[in-house]
């Protein structure tokens, strides 16, 4: 259980990131690993808690508690701690298949519910789950399980995201032929293409794809189901189906002047951004250049971050980034108490490299888009924002009310909207007949005779993104996970 | 459990004197018997003297019979059916039987009885009694050459068999009070007085005798009947068998290989245990069928109680090798004993190996012999006694009236040890473990990684248990600690499956008999055994120790190879099978386990004499079978064949793994273990260097492992306090819980089972779902499953203690949102699919119709039955304890002090009227801070008998943890561990119990004295006993309640869940008529209102509640406790860590609120509008629905809902009385202090405080506690520091009963000439005490007992001077008294932590075991070898001339010269007069550490440091030591 009084003697460290005005110079992984004896270190101030509220991954007070793949955590922070890395490797995969990627990506709900934090700051939990896979690859520890028997049955996957590679790598594992379908010409979904290269480095995916595919997992890319292969062929040919396609329409910002030029999806943006890194390092020029625009990313999420991020490498000459939320405290509010998901104000990597080269947070908080000013070609010329304040009604629903006064108009040649998504794309669904929930997603749930990941169509299943909505990497593995039980079970006859 | 004693002529000589003493003695010792509901019934009294013939002589004259010479026929004591038809028809049998067996009647004689004096109980269940008058026929008894009481017991044997059963069935007594023409035993369910006037007899002159046993009982093991009063035939018993259930088990066993030609037909004779009496009668079965086989009876004693001789050097060669050589035979009848013994001929006593009850004697010039278990019950001038002293432990003591003189120890035992060359057998025979061949381990290669996970998968291994048990086990030797209780589900609630060991907790001894201190007390325990066949027990030969004898019950891989292979005459070992076809399911089980008990009779019959179970071999195909059902199975099947004593069984299994799974299976009949799957663990993390960063090897790790299993087995027998393995072995210590009734009958025979539960096909069912996880599935996980057993883990078992529990009840307590409490307590009472606990099982039945709740009583009346649980100070901080307080206090509720004392400063009222004096002061084993100040300060003190986290044993607080402002409060030094005994040692027993809880309530009248038990079987019994003793409150905690440190495998396997302790409790109150006498309370994860309904419903008036507010305070369940790094500042001492301490009075007085709302809403449902109209109500009770197919479906409950026929007729009675006990406690009427010391000291009172109070006054054995009542006074008017010294000097003459001086505060003066009982100076509070001989008596002073057990027990300040010597345990748990003595016996200055004491004179055995603080001098006169004698694990000897500090001499010196004057002690006069030349013989005994410390703390005082910084400082550098 790390070291009794780890937790008093040492401080927290994180692993470092590199300077911010270095680093936005390329496209590299922002994070420098620590360490080694520096993570012992940190993993000895693991409390190993009876009651480990980290790996709770549950919904407390309508907030994330702990890890949603209940990541073993004090079990293998306390293996690092002793130096038992291959041990610690193998806890760790035990729940996630994915470490890798939620050592990166993830915002890291255990450490917002670890309970050293009651007594000064959370472990550094992320840092450590990702030393660990790191150290797996590196040392040649990750290596293809085969399972021992197939089953003969098979599975298609639709969607190669988080989510359907963990359902295709549970599924594999327990012996099923699993052929994964993506449209797009990279497996990976959004690790590839959502989730810029400074955080998750291309040959991170590429390797674990690779590790999948010779565990005997066939991955069909530029494959658009539904378009290219008809559902009724993929059901002919596969025993059963998982829909993990992903919450890919994104949500629209309804204000005038939206039909102009220059304004663009944040997914649009990042994804083109990637590919034409990734296939010609941005020399073919297929992408969408920020590069000398005043730019203004709508929304407060990662997702706004990342086109901060993205921008910026782009040079582009100015950057705002308008949240309509005012800014949140630095500490827990009463109503936001341990071991909930802590609502505080928080610079992200985006914000800090906006801040080295800007001398400013990228942010302005508690204003909204009220209109897109023509630059009368027909592109955009600027942003007219104003002040907001967001209040709920009895009901619970946000209502939005435009400070008089406060408007401003902003500059920008380029805009954009990263305020979120609608659900999975409809035609697919349509052509399953597969229904969807009242939030768009698809219906598959509590109630369903497939168990909590079945659709209403029998031996179609849904995970991810897709069926939840837009959500963190680890809530998509989760998923991804659980799916695969149950279509087990439904293959099995159980 | 009681008073015993004796009194005989030496030379023979009958009187009816003797007998007329006897009964006076046994008046005297009334106090330590038991009493009824019914003030008039006793627990039982009785008397065995000669026969007495004259008497009977004169009778039968009367008659027109004749009477054959004394000697020449026998008389036996009849309990008979009091309806005639059925008296003179086992009369008429009863004369079939005497005549078959060549005997002829001469009469049957009514004895005559005095109904009147009877109390009610006892009118109602008396006997027909009757005397039968045998003698036999001309032609048969002397030609066969076997003497008359041998055909007396035939006659006895089979009349009790014959006619025995016939009574039995039709419900009506049928027993032999005696029957012998030595011996007679007048008895019954009387108390003392009652005896002589009950049977007229006993009053006649002509009734003469040279010999007389008493015994007056006070029964807590079994409930009081005419037949169980004392004498038994041969023996008194004062104490409790523990093993009982094994011995008789192997006794019925055994009886089967004896023959005898004594006994020519042994069928008449069998069984030759009664099983339908108490252990104590069982014992007598035992001990005459040894005696009437031949044996001297001194001898047979030998054999059942044998001394500790495997680890005494002193003990000489042929004693030794007697004991060693009867230990092959059989094995000890372990537990408390005293007892006294006789065949009429012979009178003798003896006391176990611990010597937990007192024996003291005396010899007298006109040649009688005394001996009770109290000095001073018999008025004997002092000039007539030649000789006083008292029975030490495993000493006995033996007058033969023939030879008319006394056999001391020494020659009785040599005598026994020279009659065969038992040292030349066991040579011959007796072979060691170690000295068997050497053969390489089964041949094949180590287990692969896989092959290993598969086997620790099948047998349900997880990382938790690789990590948190075999880990630590193999790094440190250690079995591992955890905090907080258990709150996992029940074996048989979990949806899981589990292993069969996990459905049996452990018993443990409370009250009736102490647990032992196992490790400072290392003399008296061993865990060798010997395996192969037994012989006839009754003819001693070599044959009988042809054995293997093994160091430890736990054996490696290569010993056990070492067993198989051997090849050795008469020790073959044969292996079977422990497997069965996974395939075959349920039924394929039953058919091994059979196959496996043919396979095992066959061995037997072919001449095995080990027998090796083993589940090696387990494969896809095979799956084991429980290795504990196989053991038990197996020791079941060959007890009913016969066989069971032919062969030893041995455990070869993948199963057992942790010292719970050891213990049970040696708990039923195996001799030892080879758990090779926990050795392949220990290896394959040692090969990865996993143990102590690769520092360890293979050897130390599996060394260390087996010490730690070692370790833990002496821990669990200690809780029982049982002291070798080798009496353990098939003791079936355990209790099931979850078992079905015919599952336990045929393989777990005599285990209580109270709830039922599940049977073969489910545990064959358990198995088979582990093996196919192992064996069957497609994929390998390439890791163990995380393991959720003491840790909450995401999808595992379900905890009371989720996050989600946690966080709500913590936001609910903080914001005061009834709706989130709400939350929480529908999530825990999961109506719908029970919660893994019993109460989760039952639901409320709707009888009558719901009221609105504003007619339900008020909050605060139910907020006064709330309680919070003992904590202590030092275990949490400062601020949680006082938060706790303040809290309890405001809602009217009462918060515990825990075991750690109290700062007096918390006595007075905060400004703004807040109070943060705990309600109720805890006395536990360690009595840290127990001072007359402490007590006085209470409204109610707890007396801990046991605590749910670990049941049956002590704790420790680890030096970190000692603080200078925790030692301060405890009264000890700061930076040195302190150790709460597992015993109390005053209370070994119910009658030393109600002695405490006397001196309680004298030590503060105003308190209520409560008693808190765990549950456990039979717990109701045992309260029933606390009952009798006068407790006002019992608290029956569950086995999962509890926050103290434990080991994990006590938190979670002892004891059992409150539901079922306290239900019996209740009922067993009900049922005696006991119930009104008590309040009962329940504590023991009781989270909601529900609960606390539940509780209600079945019996309790109060409530406890220890984890629920500390979480209300903040805590979020780290369970690291033990390791003061609690992060939320409540059980830590770390300043740093308390300044994180976010907890208020307001959330506790929140919860607390929540909960008696939440009850009131439940009334409201039910329709009823107090508490106490809900109490004991268990018809509104019933069983909830289970879904088919889970295991709780098989589970009843229905002997929870029973509800005794005067609960129905007392349902609207109020068991609930007011706080205080009635003002005056009339039962302190007749106490000296009130009687005479009170009034003397009216002046006192009266502001005169400058005049001196004394006076002189007589005492005898029956005044008790004498000084306490008026000590309490003193310190109730004057505070912590009393009356100037002396302001009250009361001088006595006589023999002072127990606890003379007890808890005495400064200004007091005691002095005695003449003798005291045990406890003399206990708790003693700054008084003074002085015991000394009259100088007219006859005997040496210094080599005299003078004072009893156990003296100066938890003195705290204060002086005693004792001219004379002391017995065991002298100055235990000292932590400020300066004391002298003259000599004192075994475990002098245990665990003592502060103080002064000279001993002027020799010590006993194990002196200052556990001894952390307080210096120890004693005048080594003789030059005797000390280092022996003292436990020197704590402690250094030195001449005390060799000491730095010269003042040091000075000030002993101080203290013997105070001697002197108090006592007149010419030893020590001696001593000042040669105090240059005897300096050097002068040795100072120190506790190390403490020495340290106080040179840390004197070194930084010299800097210039406060007194408290020194402390602070001192206690800083030996942390970061």
């Amino acid at each position: 259980m790390g070291k009794t009084t780890g937790f008093i003697e040492y401080r927290r460290e994180s692993m470092h990131t590199r300077n911010p005005a270095d680093r936005s110079g390329d496209w590299r992984d922002l994070y420098e690993p620590l360490p080694e004896q520096r993570l012992q270190t940190q993993g000895a101030r693991c409390m190993d808690c009876a009651v480990p509220f980290c790996q709770t991954g549950e919904m407390l007070d309508g907030s994330v508690v702990g890890c949603p793949v209940h990541n073993l955590i004090p079990e293998w922070n306390d293996l690092v701690y002793r130096g038992q890395w291959k041990e610690a490797l193998d806890r760790l995969h035990a729940t996630n298949n994915f470490p890798e990627f939620t050592g990166r990506a993830c915002p890291a709900p255990c450490e917002g519910s670890c309970v050293a934090s009651l007594v000064e700051s959370p472990v550094a939990i992320k840092t450590i789950e990702r030393a660990i896979i790191d150290k797996g690859f590196a040392e040649g520890w990750v290596v293809p399980r085969i399972p021992l028997r197939r089953t003969g049955k098979t599975v298609a996957i639709v969607g190669s995201g988080p989510a359907g590679l963990a359902c295709a790598a549970q599924l594999n594992q327990a012996g099923h032929l699993v052929t994964v379908f993506e449209r797009h010409d990279r497996i990976g979904g959004l690790l590839t293409y959502g989730i810029p290269k400074m955080k998750i480095e291309q040959d991170v995916v590429d390797r674990r794809v690779n590790v999948l595919r010779e565990e005997g997992i066939r991955f069909e890319t530029g494959i658009d189901i539904g378009r290219d292969v008809t559902a009724e062929q993929l059901r002919a040919q596969f025993d059963a189906i998982v829909l993990c396609t992903g919450a890919t329409v994104p949500r629209d910002l309804q204000a005038a002047g939206r039909e102009l030029k220059g304004i663009h999806y944040a997914m649009d943006f990042l994804h083109l951004n990637t590919k034409s890194l990734l296939d010609s390092g941005h020399r073919d020029g297929r992408f969408l250049s920020a590069e000398g625009k005043d730019v203004i990313v709508i929304g407060g999420g990662d997702t706004a971050t990342d086109c901060v991020s993205t921008a910026l490498r782009h040079r582009c000459r100015s950057l705002v980034q308008f949240d309509i939320y005012p800014q949140k405290p630095l500490h827990r509010g009463a109503g936001n108490p341990w071991p909930l998901w802590p609502v505080v104000h928080k610079v992200d990597s985006g914000q800090e490299e906006a801040q080295a080269l800007f001398g400013r947070d990228s942010r302005e908080f508690a204003v909204s888009a009220a209109e897109f000013v023509s630059d009368g070609q027909g592109g955009v010329a600027g942003v007219r924002g104003v002040g907001v304040t967001i209040a709920k009604d009895a009901s619970g629903n946000r209502t939005q009310t435009e400070i008089s006064g406060s408007e401003r108009l902003w500059p920008a040649q380029l805009v954009l909207l990263a305020i979120g998504f609608r659900g999975p794309e409809n035609g697919l669904l349509q052509q399953m007949g597969v229904a969807t929930d009242g939030r768009s997603n698809i219906a598959a749930g509590r109630g369903s005779d497939q168990g909590r990941y079945g659709t209403n169509v029998p031996g179609v299943f849904a995970a991810g993104d897709a069926r939840r909505g837009a959500s963190l990497i680890v809530w998509a593995i989760r998923e991804g996970r659980e799916a695969a039980e149950e279509c087990h079970r439904y293959l099995m006859g159980g | 459990m009681c008073g015993i004693g004796f009194i005989v002529n030496i030379n023979g000589n009958k009187s009816h004197d003797t007998v007329d003493q006897a009964l006076q003695m046994l008046i005297r010792l009334s106090h330590r018997g038991g009493q009824g509901a019914d003030p008039h019934s006793g627990d039982g009294a009785g008397i065995l003297t000669q026969v007495p013939h004259e008497l009977l002589a004169d009778w039968c004259a009367e008659q027109g019979a004749d009477l054959p010479e004394a000697g020449g026929y026998g008389v036996g004591m009849l309990f008979l059916p009091t309806d005639d038809a059925a008296r003179l028809d086992y009369e008429a049998r009863l004369e079939r039987i005497v005549r078959q067996e060549g005997f002829r009647l001469l009469a049957w004689r009514t004895v005559p009885v005095e109904v009147e004096v009877l109390g009610a109980s006892a009118r109602s269940t008396k006997p027909a009694i009757r005397q039968l008058l045998v003698t036999p026929l001309a032609q048969t008894a002397l030609a066969e050459g076997w003497s008359m009481e041998r055909h007396l017991y035939v006659i006895r044997k089979r009349a009790e068999r014959e006619i025995g059963g016939i009574a039995e069935r039709s419900g009506h007594p049928f027993y032999f009070a005696s029957l012998s023409a030595r011996t007679i035993v007048y008895k019954g369910l009387l108390l003392p007085d009652q005896l002589p006037a009950f049977y007229a007899d006993l009053q006649d002159a002509r009734y003469t005798s040279a010999l007389a046993l008493v015994h007056s009982r006070f029964s807590t093991n079994t409930f009081p009947s005419w037949e169980r009063a004392h004498p038994n035939r041969y023996a008194i018993h004062n104490g409790e068998i523990n093993t009982i259930k094994g011995n008789v088990n192997w006794m019925l066993a055994r009886e089967t290989k004896c023959s005898s030609e004594q006994f020519p037909d042994m069928l008449k004779i069998r069984p030759i245990i009664d099983a339908s009496g108490s252990d104590s009668s069982m014992l007598d079965n035992c001990l005459e069928f040894l005696h009437l086989s031949g044996r001297p009876l001194a001898q047979a004693v030998m054999m059942m109680i044998p001394e500790p001789w495997a680890k005494d050097p002193l003990m000489n060669e042929g004693k030794k090798a007697f004991y060693e050589y009867h230990s092959c035979l059989m094995e000890p009848w372990d537990g408390p004993a005293a007892i006294a013994f006789s065949d009429g001929r012979q009178i003798g006593a003896c006391l176990d190996r611990n010597g937990l009850r007192p024996a003291r004697y005396c010899v007298t010039d006109d040649g009688r012999v005394i001996l009770a278990s109290e000095v001073g019950v018999i008025d004997i001038p002092p000039e007539r006694i030649v000789r006083q002293d008292r029975l030490r432990p495993g000493q006995m003591l033996l007058v033969d009236t023939e030879l008319g003189r006394i056999l001391p120890d020494e020659e009785i035992k040599a005598t026994a040890a020279s009659e065969r060359p038992y040292r030349a057998w066991l040579d011959e025979q007796l072979v060691d473990l170690a000295q068997l061949a050497d053969r390489p381990a089964q041949e094949g290669e180590p287990l692969d990684e896989r092959q290993l996970l598969q086997l620790q998968r099948c047998f349900g291994y997880t990382f938790e248990e690789c990590h948190k048990l075999l880990k630590p086990l193999a790094e440190q030797g250690e079995d591992p600690v955890g905090s907080m209780g258990y709150d996992g589900p029940l074996a048989v609630l979990s949806d899981k499956p589990q292993l069969l060991y996990n459905y049996f907790k452990q018993m443990f001894a409370q009250v009736t008999n102490p647990p032992i201190d196992a490790f400072l007390e290392e003399m008296i325990t061993s865990i060798e055994s010997t395996i192969g066949s037994e012989g006839n027990l009754l003819r001693p030969g070599p044959g009988n120790c042809r054995r293997i004898r093994l160091p430890a019950p736990i054996v490696t891989d290569e010993e056990l190879q070492r067993i198989r292979d051997n090849r050795l005459p008469g020790l073959r070992a044969v292996t079977l099978p422990m497997l069965f076809v996974a395939s075959a399911g349920g039924k394929g089980l039953k058919r091994a386990l059979g196959e496996l008990f043919q396979a095992a009779d066959q061995a037997i019959d072919e001449g095995a004499a080990v027998l090796i179970l083993s589940d090696r071999g387990v494969g896809s195909r095979m799956a084991p079978i429980p290795a504990l059902l196989a053991v038990a199975g197996l020791h079941h099947h060959l007890i009913r064949s016969g066989r069971r004593t032919a062969a030893s069984l041995l455990v070869e299994s993948a199963e057992p793994r942790e010292v719970h799974h050891v213990a049970l299976l040696l708990g039923y009949g195996a001799s030892a273990v080879n758990p090779y799957l926990a050795f392949a663990s220990i290896e394959q993390m040692q090969r990865d260097g996993r143990l102590a960063e690769g520092r360890l090897s293979r050897e130390q790790a599996i060394a260390h492992y087996m010490r730690g299993i070692g370790k833990g087995i002496l821990k669990v027998m200690a809780k029982m306090g049982i002291s070798t393995v080798q009496s353990y072995i098939g003791a079936q210590i355990f209790e099931a819980i979850g078992i079905s009734q015919d599952t336990v009958d045929k393989y777990f025979t005599r285990t209580p089972s109270s709830i039922g539960g599940i049977g073969i096909a489910t545990i064959a069912g358990e198995t088979l779902q582990r093996h196919a996880a192992a064996f069957a599935a497609e994929e390998q996980a390439p890791v163990l499953e995380s393991g959720d057993d003491l840790q909450w883990r995401s999808g595992g078992e379900p905890h009371l203690y989720s996050p989600h529990a946690i966080h709500s009840l913590q936001q609910a307590c903080r914001t005061g949102n009834y709706g989130l409490y709400k939350q929480y307590s529908q999530s825990l009472d999961g109506e719908s699919d029970g919660s893994g606990t019993l109460r989760g099982l039952l639901q409320f039945a709707a009888v009558r119709q719901a009221i609105p709740l504003d007619q339900v009583e008020p909050v605060e009346m139910v907020l006064r039955r709330f309680k919070s649980g003992a904590m202590s100070f030092g275990s949490i901080s400062k601020e949680a304890h006082e938060t706790l307080a303040i809290a309890m206090n405001r809602i009217g509720g009462k918060s515990n002090s825990g075991e750690g004392g109290e700062d007096s400063a918390r006595y007075v009222p905060d400004a703004n009227g807040d109070r943060r004096a705990s309600a109720i002061k805890q006395v536990a084993s360690g009595r840290f801070g127990v001072t007359s100040h402490y007590l006085v300060n209470a409204s109610e003190i707890q007396i801990k008998m046991a605590q749910g986290a670990k049941p049956g044993e002590g704790g420790q607080l680890p030096a970190h943890k000692v603080y200078p402002w925790v030692a301060a409060v405890r009264g000890s030094t700061p930076g040195v561990e302190l150790i709460s005994p597992p015993p109390h040692h005053d209370i070994y027993s119910i009658e030393d119990l109600a002695e405490l809880i006397f001196d309680l309530k004298n030590a503060n009248p105003q308190a209520r004295i409560n008693v808190k038990l765990v549950s456990e079987a039979g717990v109701g019994t045992i309260a029933a006993g606390v009952a009798k003793a006068q407790a006002d409150v019992i608290l029956i905690s569950g086995f999962d309640g509890g926050t103290g440190a434990a080991t994990r495998s006590s938190i979670k396997h002892a004891g059992m869940p409150w539901e079922i302790g306290l239900a019996e409790t209740h009922q067993t109150l009900v049922e005696n008529g006991l119930r009104g006498r008590v309040r009962l309370e329940a504590d023991g994860k009781l989270m909601t209102g529900r609960d606390v309904v539940v509780a209600a419903m079945l019996g309790a008036d109060e409530f406890g509640f220890a984890t629920l507010p500390l979480v209300a305070m903040g805590c979020v369940m780290m369970r690291v406790c033990h390791l003061d790094t609690c992060p939320v500042g409540i059980a830590t001492q770390n300043p740093e860590l308390r300044a994180k301490f976010a907890g208020k009075p307001e959330h506790v007085e929140q919860f607390m609120r929540f909960i008696a709302q939440e009850v009131r809403e439940w009334m409201a449902r039910l329709g009823i509008r107090k508490m106490s109209e809900l109490i004991g109500r268990a018809d509104l009770l019933q069983l909830r629905d289970v879904p088919a197919g889970r295991k709780a479906a098989a589970v009843d409950l229905s002997a929870l809902l029973r509800r005794p026929k005067e609960a129905q007729l007392a349902a609207d009675k109020t068991f609930f009385m007011d706080d205080a006990p009635d003002a005056s406690r009339s039962e302190l009427d007749l106490t000296l202090d009130r009687q005479k010391l009170l009034p003397l000291s009216e002046s006192v009172w009266n502001g005169l405080r400058t005049e001196r109070v004394q006076a002189i006054l007589p005492i005898r054995n029956t005044d008790r506690s004498v000084g306490t009542l008026l000590g309490s006074e003193v310190t109730r008017r004057f505070g912590a520091q009393g009356l100037p010294e002396d302001t009250i000097q009361l001088h006595f003459h006589g023999a002072a009963g127990q606890s003379f001086g007890a808890f005495v505060p400064k200004g007091i003066t005691l002095t005695l000439e003449g003798q005291a009982n045990d406890y003399v100076g206990k708790g003693l509070s700054g008084g003074k005490l002085a015991v000394f001989p009259p100088s007219k008596a006859a005997f040496v002073p210094e080599e005299s007992m003078i004072v009893g057990n156990v003296a100066l027990f938890g003195a705290t300040s204060g002086e005693a001077y004792i001219r004379g010597v002391a017995g065991e345990r002298f100055c235990v748990r000292n932590s400020g008294a300066d004391v002298v003595v003259e000599g004192v016996g075994n475990h002098g200055c245990e665990y003592m932590t502060g103080g002064r004491v000279v001993i002027l004179g020799n010590i006993g055995k194990n002196f200052a075991a556990g001894m952390s603080g307080g210096i120890a001098y004693i005048w080594n006169r003789n030059g005797a070898a000390l280092e022996p004698l003292c436990n020197r694990k704590l402690v250094e000897i030195a001449p005390l001339d060799a000491c730095e500090d010269e003042n040091e001499a000075q000030q002993v010196r101080g203290l013997i010269e105070r001697h002197v004057k108090y006592t007149h002690s010419e030893q020590a006069q001696f001593l000042l007069d040669h105090w240059e030349r005897s300096l050097h013989q002068l040795v100072r005994v120190i506790p190390r550490d403490y020495k340290r410390m106080l040179q840390t703390i004197e070194r930084f005082r010299q800097t210039g440091a406060s007194g408290e910084e020194a402390e602070l400082a001192a206690f800083q550098a030996r942390k970061q030591a």
